[in-house]
């Protein structure tokens, strides 16, 4: 077996774990379990918070901060992604004080369209790549579609992993893509886009499952974990979010670098929303609190996240006739 | 042990009925609501914003359904509810007299006029079209149709009087296609509760419907402000500073409003068509002939 780990972001904390497949599963299968029990219950607990007035105010705008407004549908058109980053970047044209999003989130070959329209508004743009959303594909197609988006001008990529490997217990090829993928986001002058690694948790059978995931995305370089494709049911949830946030913490503790996070997927309601965004408090901490380290990936989010602003600054319920179908 | 001890009552809960379900108001809060002898029948949910927010919302997600359901499937609909009704007759006419304090033969009347209303307005259902619908005569070789469709989630300030009031102001508005937010009489909120449980029974899909029991100078500026309602139906509202404030609110998305009867309304007079006319948009189209 053959490393590839001397590129990777956390070059040397890890080489000694991740030089061959038997001491790599070693290490993933040391780490702690995940108490099911616990975990589902610390996250229905933290989700009856009672977010009000300007707290909830300051959750809703900094939501929409973190939203990757996303269309992954076979249909897309490029007039439906040039309508989709507009809305990106003023998602409520009545109202000049709401935020951008962080990126809006298409498929490659959809990169450069979106960027024409975004431009240099700092809203960036995200790819799927590397055969999204199954993953299954030889590697160096995997590599070609994401040097293809990192091209157009993607400033992040969102990869799967191979399940299938995973399942299987062949971490080490999982660990090598994610490093090969990671060796591909680079551009020319020298800065590379940023890499999330979509495990599909929905597939991934268990919490520990998840944990590991997330430790062997981490050591390979990963710079956000991602909850799933939105293909799947079901896709992120609060337990599985909480798993990953105690991974990127203790991450943090172990090597002093920050990892994002970021659930995909079925988060539908500002009030969930604003669940995400007190257990990122209580688990990982404030830092994560930033569109930098924590995203949602979401279509019908913002909608709702807009409605309710709406209603803070109104003081009437808002209706759905009034923001635009996407 | 005795085996004669005497039984215990099975009280019922009343809720609301929002979507089909019975939930309780999301406030946790309840009212006492006396019979006509001030002694205590029970205790109503006091509904607050967020459940009228709630209905509104059960309401517009019922609206594609049901408005796009053919006239005649909502006719039977409607005259299934007046089935289930008439099967109920006694327990109504029971509630009837306990709230109102009306003679039995009083109750009775008002009971069989709610269910004869409902057959009435269920007969209607796919005739409205055609007396409020036409072929209009052009200057040129057009067809040219105008036919009434439904406008949309309506808010219903529901008159006093347990039954007969309730049933004719949401029987209209539900045959046309329109779902309803009906705020219940604030002193006779029990039969309104019953009378969901003949709806949830009776093939009406869940959030056609929607009863809510409590204050009315609480619950109604938050749907008469409601940018996701388009209609709001005043009847009920006995204060003319409230029913002002309320028609200003609605105005802001430019609801339809029906304002409050000047004169009392004798609920078992024919109440004509106005009712579901007044729900109703007309959608015109043209149409080449002879291609």
């Amino acid at each position: 077996m053959t490393t590839t780990s001397a590129s990777t972001a956390s070059a040397g904390v890890f080489d000694d774990i991740t030089s061959s497949e038997s001491s790599l599963r070693r290490f993933l299968h040391g780490l702690p379990g995940v108490d099911q029990v616990g975990a589902e219950g610390r996250a229905a607990s933290l989700g009856t918070r009672s977010i009000k007035t300007t707290a909830k105010a300051y959750a809703l705008d900094l939501a929409i901060r973190m939203v990757d407004l996303t269309t992954l549908e076979g249909q897309d058109t490029p007039g439906k992604v040039r309508a989709l980053a507009s809305k990106a970047m003023r998602p409520d044209p009545a109202d000049p004080t709401c935020p951008a999003t962080a990126a809006v989130c298409v498929y490659p070959d959809m990169v450069g369209t979106a960027k024409e329209v975004l431009g240099d508004s700092g809203v960036h743009v995200a790819a799927v790549a590397t055969a999204f959303p199954s993953g299954r594909a030889a590697l160096d197609i995997k590599l070609a579609d994401t040097r293809d988006a990192v091209e157009a001008g993607a400033d992040e990529i969102d990869m799967v992993i191979d399940r299938g490997a995973f399942l299987s217990g062949r971490y080490l090829q999982v660990f090598d893509e994610i490093v090969a993928v990671r060796e591909a986001c680079a551009r020319p002058d020298g800065q590379s886009a940023h890499l999330k690694v979509i495990f599909e948790t929905g597939e991934l059978q268990t919490y520990d499952n998840v944990r590991r995931a997330s430790w062997l995305a981490m050591m390979a370089g990963a710079h956000f974990i991602k909850t799933s494709t939105g293909k799947v049911q079901p896709a992120a949830t609060l337990p599985v979010t909480l798993v990953m946030l105690e991974a990127v913490r203790d991450f943090r503790e172990q090597t002093g670098q920050m990892v994002g996070v970021k659930p995909a997927g079925g988060i539908r309601a500002a009030k969930d929303a604003i669940k995400y965004l007190v257990m990122v408090n209580e688990v990982a901490g404030p830092d994560w609190l930033d569109p930098d380290w924590f995203r949602f990936g979401a279509s019908t989010l913002l909608n709702d996240l807009l409605m309710q602003r709406t209603k803070m600054t109104t003081g009437r319920y808002s209706g759905p006739d009034y923001f635009t179908l996407d | 042990m005795n085996a004669s001890t005497t039984r215990l009552d099975v009280r019922k809960t009343y809720k609301l009925y929002i979507g089909g379900e019975f939930p309780r108001s999301e406030s946790g809060r309840s009212y006492v609501v006396n019979d006509a002898k001030g002694r205590l029948m029970a205790n109503a949910a006091l509904a607050s914003r967020k459940d009228a927010r709630d209905a509104v919302v059960a309401a517009r997600k019922a609206f594609p359904g049901w408005s796009g359901r053919t006239a005649y499937n909502r006719a039977q609909v409607v005259y299934r509810v007046a089935e289930v009704l008439e099967g109920r007759r006694d327990q109504f006419q029971a509630e009837l007299i306990a709230a109102e304090g009306v003679t039995a033969a009083k109750a009775r009347i008002y009971v069989d006029a709610a269910i004869d209303r409902l057959v009435w307005y269920a007969g209607w259902a796919d005739k409205i079209g055609q007396v409020t619908g036409n072929a209009n005569p052009v200057a040129g070789p057009f067809f040219n149709l105008s036919s009434p469709e439904p406008t949309g989630v309506v808010a219903v300030v529901a008159p006093k009087g347990p039954l007969l009031g309730l049933v004719s102001v949401v029987a209209p508005a539900i045959v046309t296609g329109n779902t309803v937010v009906v705020v219940a009489s604030e002193q006779h909120p029990l039969t309104a509760i019953t009378l969901g449980e003949v709806m949830a029974t009776s093939d009406l899909p869940g959030g056609v419907v929607n009863v809510l029991t409590g204050s009315q100078a609480e619950i109604a500026p938050w749907l008469a402000s409601h940018m996701d309602v388009n209609a709001l139906d005043l009847t009920g509202v006995t204060d003319p500073d409230l029913a002002r404030s309320l028609e200003e609110a609605a105005a802001d998305n430019l609801k339809r409003v029906r304002r409050p009867a000047a004169a009392p309304v004798d609920w078992l007079a024919d109440p004509g068509i106005d009712r579901m006319t007044w729900l109703l948009e007309t959608k015109t189209v043209w149409h080449p002939v002879g291609v």
